[in-house]
């Protein structure tokens, strides 16, 4: 990510220290992850300590500080999706990408994490890649789905 | 449309607006909110306007883009007005037929309209179904009928009344007097009588004063502040003008969750327009009166949704509570006096304006009035928000409403208020919910999250499951809530692993009353609730678990074995083609055997075993049955003659 494309991001938020979570947000929805160099051109343009910025990253599950594979795959634990199987989803998916939440394969193709609950309840349980949902999956069909992402 | 500088100028907008619409004029509104874009609602809406335009229908029909119906099994949903006809679970390819046989010659397209799955019984419009008719809409209810982009829909509608009867009739004093009157709670949790915290921070000491909505709705399995906002920003956005006026605050904010992209921006959008429109900024229908309004992002944090973290995280620091008192009323935002009301709470206040405080107290029980959004969720047949008058029994929510439990499973409890909340077992089905009784019964109203709950839930795996997401979720800061959830987590996990000790309820209980007492806020005092509560009404499964190594619901993975009947098994291949990790053996004429080695208790060959057959079992506490002899496992069909 450049220079250029940081501070353009800060001066939207008039360079406001209590801004400082909206402009982590931005980059990072515009980078899908949060690289050093960043975070430190932030810190200095708001006049930020780096270890403040550090707290801010590691405290909100929104923010990524490692770099995210192709295709982002999002296992719901909501309570809903719970009842109905989706530790028995996570469980397989994990065996299939050979990856944990929170990880990336070797090859950036596959990250996973899991979400708390996507509010799509009646779907349960719920698989999302790259924002395409998979409703009411089964362990005996994510082999098939996964598959189709190249 | 140019801004509006009064209350007559308000009225001849609206009379404007309403007469320039013709009631008879075929309308067409589709469900759009986050739950049926799920379910292609976008895919729907394109081939609609594909549909209109290339029938040249687009000037003689209504089309209306709503937010969330609240029948999100059946979604995406379309309704056509004026008649009121109903679909569900609308495709593409439904489009063609529902403009031309509908729209054109009011035809109902027979296989989209609603057949109740008991009964057998149709019903065409949406007041005719079942799980609409046992409501009382009155907050949710408007979402149906507007698009949540038009201000105008909002106005056609009444919207903005509440507003200009406020800054032109009344004082801020009597407008917390009414909302007091009305004895309003709030909607988020803590259930406290919002006139009561307006009227603190009104009080209180030190200028500007800040409103905030708090929309960080974090519950797993609730969602109805995410629908209130996508679907109807502005009676959010009205509540919190009429709250700043009595307050005297000049500047709101609104902490939407980053994770609800189509609430942020629609209520970004809904504020651009309020302001178009003079109905907020400066002088606010000509009446002096100045507000703005920002929206902020939560960053993924569910402790945010509690106040002070949620100031914490507005001024751009981690989002850790802080001690109450000071409350945020006296010293809240940037150390300022500070109100904040959760979404539906605001949602309520022109409802209480417009009707007045008797209208609004005639709902309700002796301590909860109005209606309560929940979100009706988990083994039960129609998935979806419901609003209900305060004092109606679960049975009627589940039942009536919600249509049961489906796939002929048994009824094993309902879960409320979130996850710090608790239980409700069979016995307790005839409760009137309402902040009280909740409360009483061990759980909580929390903002609403309904879950229901199947015999196939393992009580002590669902305890476990809240633990885990709560010691997930803990800041840190307080030693009781960080330390003490984690080892609640860790006695749970090891229960259900099959290694539970005797003394581990006791320990548990322990645990529980420690944190309760003495975590810093909320999400720690509430910790123990679901281990309190579970253990309260389904005590035996916590036994059978440390006793016998038995998981009665048949659901921890420790504790069971799939287990294919010999007796049953038609050697058919089919779970073996299916099982992910090779751990069927046998063949075409073999009956299959599960290797309990290689098993990793998927449960992909319960799931696609016959149901004629019915062979794979699942067994718990007692040791898996000895394979047959391959020689015995063998099939001889008889060929057919």
């Amino acid at each position: 990510m450049d220079n250029q494309t940081i501070d353009q991001i800060i001066d939207k938020h008039q360079s406001a220290p209590s801004s400082l979570i909206q402009i982590l947000l931005e980059i990072q929805s515009k980078n899908h992850w949060l690289p050093k160099e960043a975070l430190v051109r932030v810190g200095n343009k708001l006049n930020v300590p780096l270890s403040q910025i550090q707290h801010i990253t590691t405290f909100y599950k929104s923010f990524s500080l490692v770099p995210k594979g192709r295709h982002e795959v999002h296992v719901c634990m909501g309570t809903a999706c719970h009842v109905r199987g989706a530790q028995r989803v996570l469980d397989t998916v994990q065996d299939q990408l050979g990856i944990k939440p929170g990880e990336t394969d070797v090859d950036l193709k596959f990250s996973l994490e899991t979400v708390n609950c996507l509010g799509c309840c009646a779907l349960g349980p719920v698989m999302v890649v790259d924002g395409e949902y998979h409703g009411n999956i089964v362990p005996a069909q994510l082999e098939d789905v996964l598959k189709t992402y190249e | 449309m140019p801004r509006i500088n009064s209350a007559a100028e308000l009225e001849v907008a609206r009379t404007d607006i309403i007469s320039s619409r013709d009631p008879n004029k075929p309308c067409i509104t589709l469900c759009s909110g986050s739950a049926c874009q799920a379910t292609h609602c976008k895919k729907v809406a394109a081939a609609l306007d594909l549909e209109l335009e290339k029938q040249g229908l687009t000037d003689q029909v209504y089309l209306r883009k709503t937010g969330c119906h609240g029948f999100c099994e059946q979604g995406p949903i379309a309704v056509i007005y004026p008649e009121g006809i109903c679909y569900l679970r609308v495709k593409a390819e439904d489009i063609p037929e529902i403009v031309s046989e509908t729209l054109m010659q009011k035809k109902v397209v027979e296989r989209l309209v609603y057949v109740d799955p008991t009964t057998g019984e149709r019903a065409v419009h949406e007041d005719d179904i079942p799980f609409y008719k046992n409501q009382e809409r009155l907050v949710l209810g408007l979402n149906t009928k507007i698009d949540p982009k038009s201000l105008e829909d909002y106005l056609a509608v009444g919207g903005y009344q509440a507003l200009s009867k406020v800054l032109f009739t009344m004082t801020p004093e009597s407008v917390i007097g009414e909302v007091k009157a009305a004895s309003l709670r709030g909607r988020g949790g803590g259930g406290f009588p919002a006139g009561i915290k307006w009227e603190a921070c009104r009080n209180a000491v030190g200028s500007p004063k800040y409103v905030i909505v708090n929309c960080d709705e974090g519950d797993p399995g609730a969602y109805m502040d995410r629908s209130l906002m996508e679907g109807n920003p502005f009676s959010v956005l009205e509540g919190l003008l009429i709250g700043a006026y009595a307050i005297g605050a000049n500047e709101g904010y609104i902490y939407v969750r980053q994770e609800y992209p189509l609430a942020v921006e629609n209520v970004t959008r809904a504020i651009q327009k309020a302001e178009e429109y003079g109905l907020l900024g400066k002088d606010i229908l000509g009446s002096g009166y100045d507000f703005t309004v920002k929206v902020h992002m939560g960053a993924g944090a569910f402790v945010c949704g509690e106040e002070t973290a949620l100031i914490a995280s507005l001024e751009g620091r981690v989002g850790e509570p802080k001690a109450r008192p000071p409350y945020p009323a006296v010293r809240g935002l940037w150390g300022k006096p500070t109100n904040i009301n959760n979404v539906e709470t605001w949602a309520n206040i022109p409802l209480v304006i417009n009707k007045g405080a008797a209208a609004f107290t005639s709902i309700g029980t002796e301590g909860s009035k109005g209606t309560k959004i929940f979100s009706l969720v988990g083994k039960v047949n129609n998935t979806g928000l419901v609003e209900v008058p305060m004092g109606v029994s679960l049975r009627d929510i589940v039942y009536k409403i919600g249509g049961g439990i489906p796939g002929g499973k048994k009824f094993k409890a309902v879960q409320t208020g979130g996850p710090a909340g608790g239980c409700m077992p069979e016995a307790l089905l005839d409760m009137p919910v309402d902040f009280d009784q909740l409360t009483r019964a061990g759980s909580m109203m929390g903002s609403g999250g309904m879950i229901v709950l199947d015999d196939a839930t393992c009580m002590v795996d669902f305890a476990r499951y809240f633990l885990g997401f709560l010691a997930d979720e803990s800041c840190g800061k307080c030693v009781p809530c960080r330390e003490g959830v984690k080892q609640m987590l860790k006695i749970l996990t090891r229960i259900t692993e099959g290694k539970g000790k005797p003394g581990d309820i006791d320990l548990l209980e322990e645990l529980a009353e420690v944190a309760g007492s003495s975590a810093l806020c909320a999400l720690g005092k509430g910790a123990p609730n679901p281990v309190l509560s579970t253990m309260r009404h389904f005590r035996d499964e916590y036994e059978a678990h440390i006793n016998e190594g038995r998981c009665p619901a048949l659901s921890c993975k420790e504790l069971i074995a799939y287990y294919i009947d010999p007796a049953k098994c038609k050697a058919c291949m089919t779970c073996g083609k299916q099982c992910p990790a090779m751990a069927i053996e046998g063949g075409k004429g073999l009956i299959h055997v599960v290797d309990q080695d290689k098993c990793t208790k998927c449960g992909s060959c319960f799931e696609v075993c016959p149901v004629r057959f019915g062979a794979v079992t699942k067994i718990s506490g007692v040791p898996v049955p000895a394979s047959l002899p391959p020689e015995a496992r063998a099939i001889v069909r008889e060929k057919k003659s």
